[in-house]
């Protein structure tokens, strides 16, 4: 059945529901990735609760003019005006009162929400027939979504990826470095703009199939994800676009066999799928690597240090050191050292000697800045280089 | 936007690379910098010291529109800023940055080529070789490679400054490039700000160590809020400017022998 979905099997309908939802999450993942760089991620929970009041007074003045109350588009325009009146909301007071940003975000946040959930029961109290529907915005319900619905979501999605990839420079560099995006011409300010009316834009958008509710999830997590993977900006771009439109696709499809459950939670949860693979798998900065990475660490940590306390004739009282000498076959089991065990010791010891002096001589610097006490000194220096320190601190002392 | 420097008129290369007139910024309602006036002299290397909360780096900031000015104006080679754009290369406080950021210092560098390849120029191999070579310069090529967050502080003003020298610009303006950093960076950076302005190119740097004002520096600007006195090293670095400059904060301890007396 799931599979029927994917293969884009349930008719002509799901299928353009799935890849409006693919497309809207590509586009949030390349938004969201920008507002996570700009560390401004929740503002798009006040644009996206703001929506409510908006969705609301478009019903109401649609139905009272006679019209189809569940116009998406005429809803949609709704929304865009509240949304926007709820970020100028939060830009002012972030800017030009005492409020931080994020007191300014839930101050706007919950006021529009709550006006909204004020009128939705207005509407349902005035008993308009046909009722309207308007839940389904909460939570996002692509069960029965129109054709020409599913279409200005895939059209409006593909065109808000276009903007971000477009900006991507100056968005990049507004995040990282603002005042040399400002001297260098690259217009932070206008950045800002861009990236706010493109998450306005993906909220909007994302209504109908996400619901206002999560659709900051669908925003934040893709590229949460995505910096485990990358530390570089582009790819973290990509790769977290990515994740957005498997989420939304996988979501949508999901939602396309269950009909009963909202579609928002199923794609928020996919997204949330992918980002536990990442948190826990990423290569080097994922959650399994840094625990190896940690333990390897110590290891060679215990080692050297076993080795160097076998040079220097120390007594070795760390249970780990021993063991790991003696599995390497450097130490039999009451702490002597073996033959090749001595060997290894007296070449810690050198490489010790060896560091002691490149560290200690200015001319040395680059090398020296490579010391992390494990490295070995001819993995940094050259053989000619390496002769010469040992000219200096001369021949090695206590070799077999 | 992306526009090609290659000859100046000779009017304009005679004006001054930098003319701040009747500049004042305000945070709040007590001033940072008070009816500052300034002029850079072409192919030379000015430090703009003063006293904490003296205003230094706000009066680079407002020069540049990073912060807006409540008066004043500033002229960069006798035209607007945005005229000249192009020709400018600024280099923020370290602590200005996200040094989380998700970038590489190869990436930092070849953020001071977008302005010339605008939105959609590609990043070809010729692109990288050029900031490559910038980071040789500040000897920070083995680096390339590495994420920004993983540098010490020094290595980090190092790639800033690779940045900046990547914009090929022809005036330097540089916001405290020693603070914090260790003594091969300092050495680093005051060789290649020196072969910059022996190459004609100017710089102005907001500085904070009185000690290296004579050996780093052809001028220096004063400044306590108000411009105090501005000039040739040897005829403003002085103890009695100094003293008028820092007030009591300035104690003998912090007093450069290398002050003119």
């Amino acid at each position: 059945m799931l599979l029927d979905a994917l293969l884009f099997q349930l008719g002509y309908n799901a299928a353009l529901v799935m890849i409006g939802a693919g497309l809207l999450g590509l586009a949030a993942g390349m938004a969201g990735t920008f507002l996570f760089l700009r560390k401004r991620a929740l503002v798009s929970d006040a644009i996206s609760h703001a929506t409510l009041p908006g969705i609301a007074v478009a019903f109401i003045v649609m139905e009272a003019f006679g019209g189809d109350g569940r116009s998406l588009a005429g809803l949609l325009i709704g929304a865009i005006c509240a949304s926007a009146l709820g970020l100028a909301a939060v830009t002012y007071l972030g800017n030009r009162t005492r409020l931080s940003e994020d007191a300014a975000i839930g101050a706007v946040l919950s006021v529009f929400f709550g006006f909204g959930i004020v009128l939705l029961t207005v509407i349902q109290a005035f008993g308009y027939g046909r009722q309207s529907g308007l839940e389904g915005f909460l939570l996002g319900s692509t069960a029965g979504m129109l054709r020409s619905d599913a279409t200005l979501i895939a059209v409006s999605a593909a065109l808000t990826c276009a903007i971000v990839l477009l900006m991507r420079r100056p968005l990049t560099v507004a995040a990282f470095d603002p005042g040399f995006a400002r001297v260098s011409g690259q217009r932070p300010d206008w950045a800002e703009a861009v990236l706010m009316a493109v998450v306005l834009a993906v909220t909007v958008v994302g209504l109908k199939v996400v619901g206002l509710i999560l659709i900051v999830a669908l925003l934040i997590i893709p590229p949460v994800a995505a910096r485990f993977w990358s530390d570089q900006s582009t790819h973290v771009l990509w790769i977290s676009s990515i994740i957005g439109g498997l989420a939304g696709y996988f979501g949508a499809a999901l939602s396309a066999i269950a009909p009963d459950l909202p579609t928002g939670p199923i794609i928020v949860l996919c997204a949330f799928g992918l980002f536990l693979v990442s948190f826990l798998f990423a290569p080097e900065r994922g959650v399994l690597a840094s625990v190896l990475r940690h333990f390897r660490f110590r290891r060679d940590v215990h080692m050297r240090q076993g080795l160097l306390a076998l040079a220097q004739g120390h007594p070795i009282f760390e249970d780990l050191t021993l063991k790991l000498l003696i599995r390497a076959g450097f130490a039999s089991a009451d702490g002597v050292p073996t033959d090749t065990g001595r060997a290894r010791a007296a070449k810690a010891l050198r490489d010790e000697a060896r560091w002691r002096e490149v560290r200690g001589d200015p001319a040395f610097e680059r090398a020296a800045a490579r010391y992390d006490g494990l490295t070995d000194l001819s993995d940094v220096l050259t053989e000619d280089q390496l002769r010469e320190v040992d000219a200096r601190i001369g021949p090695p002392v206590g070799a077999a | 936007m992306t526009l090609e420097l290659v000859g100046h008129s000779s009017e304009q290369d005679r004006a001054a690379p930098l003319l701040i007139r009747g500049m004042t910024v305000s945070y709040g309602e007590k001033p940072a910098v008070f009816s500052a006036d300034m002029a850079l002299r072409a192919g030379e290397m000015t430090a703009i010291i003063g006293p904490n909360g003296a205003g230094k780096s706000t009066l680079l900031k407002a020069a540049l529109g990073i912060v807006t000015p409540l008066a004043g104006q500033a002229q960069f080679f006798g035209q607007t800023l945005d005229a000249v754009r192009g020709r400018l290369a600024y280099v923020p406080q370290r602590a200005s940055v996200d040094w989380d950021f998700p970038t590489r210092v190869i990436d930092v560098v070849l953020m001071g080529l977008y302005p010339r390849l605008g939105l959609l120029g590609r990043i070809r191999g010729n692109h990288r070789d050029e900031a490559m070579g910038c980071l040789e310069r500040v000897g920070m090529e083995a680096f390339a490679k590495r994420q920004i967050g993983q540098l010490s502080g020094g290595q980090q003003q190092r790639v800033f400054l690779a940045r900046a020298l990547a914009q090929k610009a022809d005036l330097y303006l540089l916001d405290e490039p020693f603070a914090g950093v260790d003594a091969a960076t300092e050495k680093a950076i005051i060789t290649v700000l020196k072969s910059l302005t022996e190459a004609g190119k100017t710089v102005v740097a907001v500085h904070h160590d009185l000690a290296t004002v004579v050996d780093y520096f052809d001028n220096v600007l004063l400044l306590a809020t108000q411009v105090i006195a501005q000039g040739p090293v040897e005829e403003v670095f002085t103890k009695a400017l100094l003293e008028k400059t820092y007030g009591g904060r300035l104690s003998q301890a912090v007093m450069p022998e290398s002050a003119v007396s």
